[in-house]
Formats: structure tokens, sequence, C-alpha cells
């Protein structure tokens, strides 16, 4: 079960308080009415499920009820990082960090990164 | 005679560290026997020299206790209290003995000695792996019938109990900081380490005392001290410690994502009478910042030709049976290994008097420290050999021996036989956590490498096999210091994966790598053979693995065999995934207590004991409990509804609409906003007035209904579907937070604060009159579709006429805790009036008299506003709302899509059904062209004949045609019609 990081209420709270709402940063046509059919299909229908790091859009449906973003790694489930509602696409600066433990497989022990048994 | 000889001649004096005056009783398939406290059912039976435990799965062969922990794929047992209270398929090797068990055999008849099914032992041959696959394909039809359920009858385990069980099980959370799997060494010493620094520390063990490889370990020291003492006073001390939590009889059986783990604890199995406030089982569900795996690794057996009978167990099982439990397994025994360990089974057997008949190595050369040994106890060593058979009905009694690449065989006699192919370390959790395994050739074996969680892994389950460097490793991962020493006897050497000596996948032997499976080398190769290459496949073509042992020790010998028959090492043949449960757990625990009418919560209106009080019949509606109908004496369902719908139109009814959905929308930007959301255009709609609204998804099709009401400038009562109000405003909420952020608007779920009753009728008015304060009801100030603030009974109120029948209707809506007050008094009123109470099964039957749609009903999420007839709810004026866009796709717009239509059947007696296919021409060939489907069909008493509303290929243009709904014994004449069937100039509803 996922452990996610509501940026409105900023606790992290278990993925049972949440529901999942589709790719992030599709913004709706303001002039929707008048686009092409080409348009609204990459609008309405297309969605690229990327494998990987992915912007989605979660809500704290039984929390704040609060739509937000969050950049997660759709193969190792971890979330890079999530943040508030209309905010633009924020960078994630760690995730060549994990792309890269991935290929090379070097071992990632939480004692490397915090120092925390030494 | 003593305690101690009551509980069984195998015992042996002064071994063990049970107490020989805590007796047990306990029955075995109706023999009663003598145990001793802390016994497992596998030791209890051993003690008394009892081997042979159950059959196998496929071949029925004799089988017994090949282990002595979770791992135990063999000595499965029905395990009872009482009639309820009886579960099947439970580790002998697991299950404590308490006094008044009923333990019995399963999957034998008529009994274990002699048991039928064994005549599949001899058919063997036509059991290979994918048989049943090969040979039940035809007729397709007498799979279900003749061929499953008696293949599943002769192969199986336990049989499931059919009460329902009376025990109760609990759930808890728990939050940490380190979650520590395993109190062995490495655990415990882990925790020492993490315990000292303050934090929050879960020990979890699932053994009833911790100590892990120390139970069977006898000749460990730690500290100075024996090592399993040295475990028990570890674990006083750590729970002593306000910041540990030691938990025993606890297994971590799954680790998911993000620090998540299920453990469960067994809180009353071993208890002899439990209380009845204690749950039997409890299910910890953990949050942990970190996990340190102290799983250990797990003894493989020898796969060799008749490796399956009663008395061959693993080394280690054996010693722990001995050095635990104080059981010797026989008189005689004889060991077949790979691995240095076994001796020092034999050692400590030795030492207890028992003879050990020979120590067969393949190996050339073992161990040095353990040769030696064997020699100054006198024991015969054969190295370079192999033990090619077995022999033993029951039990085994002989082992054939024989030197590599030779054909001189030797018979050698033993009673029990200990063998050990080295030790596979236990790394299920940590796949389970989605960390990557490497490959360590030099030991054959599987280890962790790359983490994909905070957890970190130490002990044997790491392959760290040497006992300091295991301590220091566990201290480490603590993150706490500390000075512990550690000494054992013999450092260990050797191992091997796949088929013995004589049993390589060639050889037309039973050597079994899956015992609870009945999977063969043979199988393996077979598997091969038919072209599975993929360990995935191979696993499920020859079901190696795949039973409630998830493989503990068949994978690896598996996978070796897999490895050399396909010419490729084992890295690049692959491990299957390992998958949550680590051992099989109870319904009943994941269950806990969501079951009954705690299962899912039932939701009820404030009417709804008023209701029940007049004899509803409910149905659900969701979680919603809603009244469908309301018989009198005597009547069935059809006759009550017809009476409810007739006395509706001729009189008047009373509804309870309290479920429909509810929305309060309110801002300064409100109207603005509902707009966007929905089709129709709401500025031009005056406080005081109500309108339909119809609600599209950005693809134009409609996502729900409902009428809104309009209360001030600044404040509309929205309504939806009783089943879409979550969903409607998830999808307001989505909009409004992210797409309009810049509106003014505040929404509220409102439907639990309004209890609602409906008045429709001709009397309606007459019937509410008295009751309503500060509203003038004539036609002319309350028109319909009105919505006034005012009081009913002195209640403050929201009162809509709005119909959903057609006739004159009021919607009363009051605060829900007033609801059945205000509906008891509006009842008491209509009843004397000769009105009825009317439920939804009446309402849809009347809304269909009106062809009123009903939202997922007589719409599927492919219909659009104009093709449900609607076409005026869209307003043309706006220039945008959500579906604007949609609506305008080319596939929407074009000529000759489904429309909803009425539907009358040429007789009118017949009602047609609910999702009956309409065609052009019932005597076209098959497959026929369809036109549409009916979406709703009733008997209209009103019309004393059948209506229908369904979706027809361009149905408006085919007013009058004649179509036909084709049924399984005839065929359907209907005409299309409107959808109105009832007052088509809507004069009632304006009376």
């Amino acid at each position: 079960m996922l452990l996610i990081h509501c940026p409105y209420c900023e606790e992290d709270r278990s993925e049972l308080e949440f529901r999942w709402a589709g790719e992030a940063h599709i913004a709706r046509p303001e002039n929707i009415a008048a686009i092409s059919d080409e348009e609204f299909a990459e609008f309405f229908f297309l969605r690229n499920n990327e494998k990987g790091l992915t912007y989605e859009r979660w809500r704290h449906i039984h929390g704040c009820g609060r739509f937000f973003n969050a950049a997660r790694d759709t193969v190792s489930d971890r979330f890079l990082l999530t943040y508030k509602a209309g905010l633009p696409k924020q960078p994630v600066p760690v995730a060549e960090k994990f792309a890269a433990i991935a290929e090379e497989k070097s071992v990632e022990t939480w004692e490397q990164t915090e120092g925390d048994a030494r | 005679m003593s305690a101690s000889s009551n509980s069984g001649s195998f015992r042996i004096k002064g071994a063990g560290r049970h107490t020989p005056a805590r007796t047990a009783r306990f029955t075995f398939d109706g023999k009663s026997y003598t145990a001793l406290e802390g016994d497992t059912v596998a030791s209890a039976l051993l003690a008394h020299g009892v081997h042979l435990i159950g059959r196998s799965f496929k071949y029925h062969r004799p089988r017994g206790i090949l282990t002595a922990g979770p791992e135990e794929p063999n000595a499965l047992l029905d395990v009872s209290r009482d009639a309820a209270r009886r579960q099947p398929n439970v580790r002998a090797t697991v299950q404590e003995v308490f006094d008044g068990a009923k333990i019995a055999s399963q999957n034998r008849w008529p009994s274990l000695k002699y048991d039928i099914g064994a005549f599949n032992d001899a058919l063997s041959p036509f059991f290979a792996a994918g048989f049943y696959y090969k040979t039940f394909m035809w007729p397709r039809e007498a799979w279900h019938k003749i061929y499953e359920p008696i293949i599943r009858r002769a192969a199986g385990l336990g049989v499931a109990p059919t009460e329902d069980d009376p025990d109760h099980y609990a759930s808890r959370y728990l939050h940490c900081d380190v979650l520590i799997a395993g109190a062995g060494v490495a655990g415990l010493t882990a925790a020492l380490s993490a315990a000292v620094t303050g934090k929050k520390i879960v020990l979890v063990d699932e053994q009833p005392e911790v100590g892990g490889a120390l139970h069977y370990d006898a000749s460990t020291v730690i500290d100075g001290q024996n090592g399993y003492d040295w475990a028990q006073a570890t674990a006083a001390k750590l729970r002593a410690m306000p910041n540990v939590t030691v938990l025993t009889r606890t297994t971590v059986f799954g680790y998911y994502n993000h620090g998540f783990l299920g453990l469960v604890e067994r809180v009353t199995d071993h208890v002899a009478k439990p209380s009845k406030d204690a749950p039997r089982e409890r299910l910890w569900q953990v949050r942990t910042k970190k996990v340190i795996l102290a799983t250990g690794s797990i003894e493989r057996h020898m796969v060799f030709a008749n490796n399956d009978r009663p008395g061959i167990m693993l080394a280690s099982a054996a010693r722990s049976f001995l050095n635990h439990h104080g059981v010797a397994i026989g008189h005689n025994v004889g060991v077949y290994t790979a691995h240095d360990s076994a001796y020092e089974a034999a050692f400590d057997l030795k030492r207890a008097g028992v003879s050990i008949a020979a120590i067969v190595d393949t190996r050339d050369k073992p161990g040095e420290a353990v040769l030696a040994e064997a020699r100054t106890l006198g024991i015969d060593v054969l190295t370079g050999h192999a033990v090619v058979d077995t022999s033993g009905r029951h039990r085994i009694n002989s082992m054939t021996v024989a030197r590599s690449g030779n054909f001189d065989r030797r018979k050698i006699k033993v009673d029990a036989l200990i063998v050990s192919a080295g030790w596979t370390p236990s790394v299920h959790l940590f796949s389970q956590s989605r960390g990557k395994l490497k490959f360590d050739e030099a030991n054959q074996r599987f280890v962790p490498d790359v983490y994909a969680q905070n957890a970190v892994s130490v002990g044997a389950c790491n392959g760290t096999d040497d006992l300091a460097e295991l301590i220091d490793e566990a201290i480490m991962a603590g993150g706490g210091r500390l000075a512990l020493s550690g000494e054992n006897r013999f450092d260990w050497t050797g191992g091997m994966v796949g088929a013995g000596e004589g049993a390589g996948p060639d050889h037309a032997v039973k050597a079994f790598v899956d015992f609870q499976h009945d999977v063969t080398a043979k199988d393996i190769r077979l598997a091969v053979r038919e072209g599975m290459h993929s360990i995935e496949h191979i696993k499920r073509f020859t079901t190696n693995g795949m039973a409630s042992d998830q493989g503990k020790l068949s994978n690896m010998h598996g996978l070796a065999i897999a490895s050399e028959m396909l010419g490729r090492p084992i890295p690049q043949v692959g491990l299957t995934t390992f998958r949550a449960p680590y051992t099989p757990v109870t319904y009943g625990t994941l269950v806990a207590h969501s079951r009954g009418d705690l299962f899912d919560p039932a939701r009820k209106t404030p009417m709804h004991a008023l209701e029940e009080a007049e004899g509803a019949a409910f149905e659900d509606v969701g979680n919603w409990k809603r009244a469908w109908y309301f018989p009198r004496r005597g009547e069935d369902m059809a006759t009550a509804v017809n009476r409810e719908c007739k006395t509706v139109r001729d009189v008047a009814g009373v509804f309870d609409a309290s479920t429909l959905g509810k929305i309060e929308v309110v801002g300064p930007d409100a109207a603005q906003f509902l707009n966007l959301l929905y089709t129709n255009a709401w500025d031009t709609l005056k406080p005081g007035k109500c309108r339909y609204g119809i609600m599209t998804r950005e693809d134009g099709f409609i996502y729900d209904d409902g009428v809104v009401g309009r209360l001030a400038e600044d404040r509309f009562h929205v309504t939806t579907t009783t089943g879409g109000a979550p969903r409607v405003l998830n999808h307001m909420e989505d909009y409004l937070q992210t797409e309009f952020p810049h509106l003014k608007v505040w929404l509220t779920s409102t439907t639990e604060q309004w209890a609602v009753i409906a008045v429709q009728g001709p009397k309606a008015r007459e019937i509410i009159e008295p009751f309503v304060e500060g509203q003038d009801l004539s036609n002319e100030a309350f028109p319909h579709m009105s919505v006034a603030e005012c009081t009913v009974m002195g209640v403050p109120a929201r009162l809509f006429r709005v119909s959903f029948t057609g006739e004159v209707g009021y919607e009363i809506n009051v605060p829900a805790d007033f609801g059945a007050s205000v509906w008891k008094a509006v009842w008491e009123r209509a009843e004397g009036m000769g009105a009825c109470l009317y439920g939804t099964e009446t309402m849809h039957i009347l809304r269909a008299e009106k062809g009123y749609i009903i939202v997922g009903q007589d719409t599927d999420g492919t219909v659009t506003p104009d093709d449900a007839g609607y076409g005026w709810a869209v307003s043309k004026k706006k220039t945008d709302f959500v579906g604007i866009r949609g609506l305008k796709r080319p596939d929407l717009v074009r000529e000759g899509r489904k429309q909803l239509v009425g539907l009358l059947t040429k007789d009118p007696k017949e009602v047609l059904e609910e999702g009956g296919q309409i065609v052009v021409d019932p005597n076209q060939p098959k497959p026929m062209t369809m036109l549409g489907h009916v979406t709703s069909s009733y008997w209209s008493e009103h019309l004393g004949r059948s209506i229908a509303i369904a979706l027809v290929a361009g149905g408006r243009s085919r007013m009058g045609e004649t179509l036909h709904v084709p049924m399984a014994d005839k065929t359907i004449a209907v005409e299309v019609t409107d959808m109105v069937f009832v007052d088509k100039e809507g004069g009632r509803i304006n009376g």
C-alpha cells in the first residue's frame, strides 16, 4: 500500500485515503468549442501511459478533498514528489539517479543514503 | 509409567527443552496420544514413532514429516477443536499440540494405511505433467460435470469446513521505525543494536519462541552462553525495553510498497481453552521506516529415487526434533548429504545414543573438520557415494547406496534417513519488496542485490555464512554499538542443486522435487521436451512450486534441473516471482470484522423503520436500502405494484426520495459554474424555480441528470441520481479545483442532511397543504418546477413542486432528524384520504409511462442528450460547457444513431424482457443485424397493457414501424412509438 504525501495536508497518508485521477498537466483547451477533431482526440482520448517517471493526479478524497499532482516512477512505485494543483510541471532532480540505479543495479541501501547505521 | 515415557518411546531422556511433567492429550486419526507442552504435532507423533502422516496429492503415496518448520510440504493435517472449529491443511510442524486437539490425516480413503487412491501411483505413467490438460479436453462439456469433480476428489488436500467460523479475528495498525523479520541470531542481534538507538522497534518471529536456527543448532555459543539460552535472555531483555515490541507466533507474510507489511499473529491456536475474548488470529498492518530482513535460510532435500518415504527428513529437522523436542527420529539413521550441516545432525543423534548407519556424501572431499569428528565418533562415511533408491512401504527400511558412476549397489538397513543438499536463503520478503536478486555462482544460490525499499538483509538470508561476520552485519544494520561474540563448532561447506546421482531427468524413477504437488525430476524434463523453455512456463506446466508451500524446498532444484535440460546457466533460466503470502493466511484474518452486517455498510433513510413497519420490501441500490414496494396481506409483488400505480394516478402516493443525491452549490459564481457543468443554461433560472439538468462528460455522453432548484442568486440545490452522487461531486470538484479555480463556488454534499418525502398524485396538494406554512401552494403562486424555503409542521423545509410521475407532485425536504415525524404525519393524512405508500418499482413504472429516463438504465455511457430525446436541454447559446466539443464529434452528429423511443407490443399482454435485442426482419440469417435493445419494460396497470422504452438505431424516424424482438422461444412484434405513454399533453402535472 502506497504512502502518499498530500501537499495540502503536508502529511504522509495511506493510499486508502486517496483516489488516482489520471495523467497530470492535461489542460482543458480554453477555446474547446473551436478545436479540431484531432486536437480534441489528443486532449481527451490520448494518454502517454509511460513506463518510469509519470506525472499524474491524485485526490485526497477521504482527507482534505484536494486534487494535486504527483511524479511517480511506475516501475518502482516510488513517489518522487507531490505538489499542488495549478503549479507547472515540477522537475524531478533525482529522477536520473533512480534510473541509473535500476540500470547499474548498484545497491542503494538506506544506510548509504542516510548513513544512519554508521 | 512416568509421564515422560507416556509422551512417547522415542523421547530421549535429558534431551530437548520441554518439561516432562507437563503433558497434553490429543488424538490422531482417532487414536489417543500424549504429548509434552511445547511439542508440535510433528514432534509429538514422532515421539511415538509415527512417521506415516498423510498421502500425497496426486499419487497418494505414503508421506511423512520432511521438515520441522513452516516450509513443510508433506505433513498437512486436519486440526479441530469441534465441528465448526476445524482447519484443513495445517502443517504438523507448525501446529503446537494443545490438550484435546483432534487431528486427522487427509487425502486418504478408507484409511491412511489402506488408501484406494494409491492405485494412482501404479498408474503414474499416465499422470505425468500436463496429463490433465491433454487428456480431458473432449468432450468439452464433460470437463465441468465429469472430469473435474472426479479429479478433484482423487487429487487433493484437505476438505474445507462447511460450518460458519465461530471464532473472531482482530486487526491492528502499527507504525514503527524498524521492523525486524526473524528472531534468530541475526535478527536478535540487529534488534539489540537498533534498540539502543531509542527508535521504535518491532521484532517478529513465526515460531513460539525466538532463536531461529538455535532451536536445532545446539553447538553454537554466543556471548559465552549456549545459543538458545542467549536468545531467550536477549528476548527478555528486549521485551523489557519500552521502545521494543517482540511478537512471536507471528509471521510477516507480505512486504508491500512503501514500508507496508502484513503480519499474522496466531493468538489462540496453541491454547487448550482459549478465552472467548481473545481473537483467534490478529492481523497487523505495519508501516515502518525501515525493515531488517533476518529471515534465515531453508535446508533443501536431496533429489533421488523414492526420496519421499516416511522417515526421510531434512537433517536440520532431525536436529530440531532431537535438540528442541527431545525426540529421536529413529534407532538407526542413515545420512545422505552434499553439505556439512548434515554431519552435525548425525553427531548430535549419535551422542544421544542413536546409531548412524552411514553418512553417504556425494562429495569426494567434505569438510575436514566434520570428517575428523565423524571418525572420532566412529561413524562410517561414504564419500563420492549416492543414495540411489530406498525401500519400505509405510516407512523407509533401507537405502540403496552406490559409488558415483559405478553400478555396484548395496542396501543398508535404516529406519530413518536424513538428507541435506544445502541451504536456500529465504529471500521471499526481499523479493516481495521488489528487490532484485543476484546469483551467487560459488554457492549456487540467489542472494539480495538491489534494494527497492529501505531494507537491509542480514545473516543467512543474505548469504552470510560466517557467524562473526553475521553478527557484525546485524549490529551495523541495527545502527547501534554492541560487542558480541559468537562461536560455532564447524564452518559448513558444500551444497548442490538439482537431481542427485541416478535421479537425473533421464531416469525413469520417482525422484521428487516438489513433494506437495508430486512433481518429479522427470516431469521437469518432460516440460522442457514439450517446449517449455521459460521457468514460468515450466512452473505452470508441472505445477512445481505452486502448492501451498510455494516451492520453499523445490524451486531451486526445479530450476537447476530445467537449467541442465536447457543447457543454460541458472540465472538465465530465471527465477519465478515470489508472491505474498509467505505462508498461507486464513481468510478469517484477512476479513477480520468485515463480515455479516459489517461486510458492507447499509445506508438507511430516516424513514426506514417506519417503512419496515408498513411491511415494505426493500431493494439494494448501491449501499442504500430502498423501499421497493409495500405489499398488503395476501398481495404478491405484481398485485401490490399494480395497486400502488393505480392509487397514485387516481388519488396520490407517498414515496421516500431521501436517497436522491443532493449537492449544495453556493457562491457568487454558482450559476456560471453550473453553466459549465450542465448542458442547460442556468443564469436564466430565477430564484424559486427548478430546472431539469443534464450533465455530460467532455465526450458528450450523458453522465448524470437531476432537478436543480435555485434558492437564491448564489445558492442552488442540485439533485443527482441515487447512485451517482459521489461521482458527480467528484466530477464537479475536479473541474472546480483544476479547470475553473477562478470561480468562487463552494460544493457540499447534502444527501444525508435532508429527508425527502415525495407526495404525488391528484390529491397531493390537498394532502400537504395543512402542514405547509409560509408558502401559497396554489398553481399560480407555486406552479410545477417551483422551489421554496418554508416550514412544514414547523420544521424549516425546502419544498419542491416537481414530478417524476406526471402527476401533481411535491417533494418535502426536511432536516434528516425530522424526517420520520414529518413522514408519519403526512402519511397519516394521506392514508385517510385514500392514498398509498409506494416504492421504487412503482416509481419506475410511473416514470416510464411518462417517458422519463433513468440514467444508467435507459442510457449506458454512449447516449447523448439528443439520442435520449432531450436535445432541448442542451443550450445553443452557451459558448462553453463540459461536453460542448464532444457533442460535435462526427460520430455523435451522424444520422442513424441509436435513439430512445417507445415500444408497444402488438399483443398488449406481452411484457418485453429488458435487454431484448431488436431487429427489423426476424427471419434474416444469423447473426442478425441488431438495431438496439429494450432498456425499460413494464406492465402498465393504468393503461392496461405493457409499455417499453428502447434504444433503436434511427429510432425517431421509425415511428409506427413494426420491429421484432427475437426471444429463445418466440419472436415478439412491436411498434415504435413516442416515449410518452400517459398524458401526452401534460395536463395532469399542472393540475
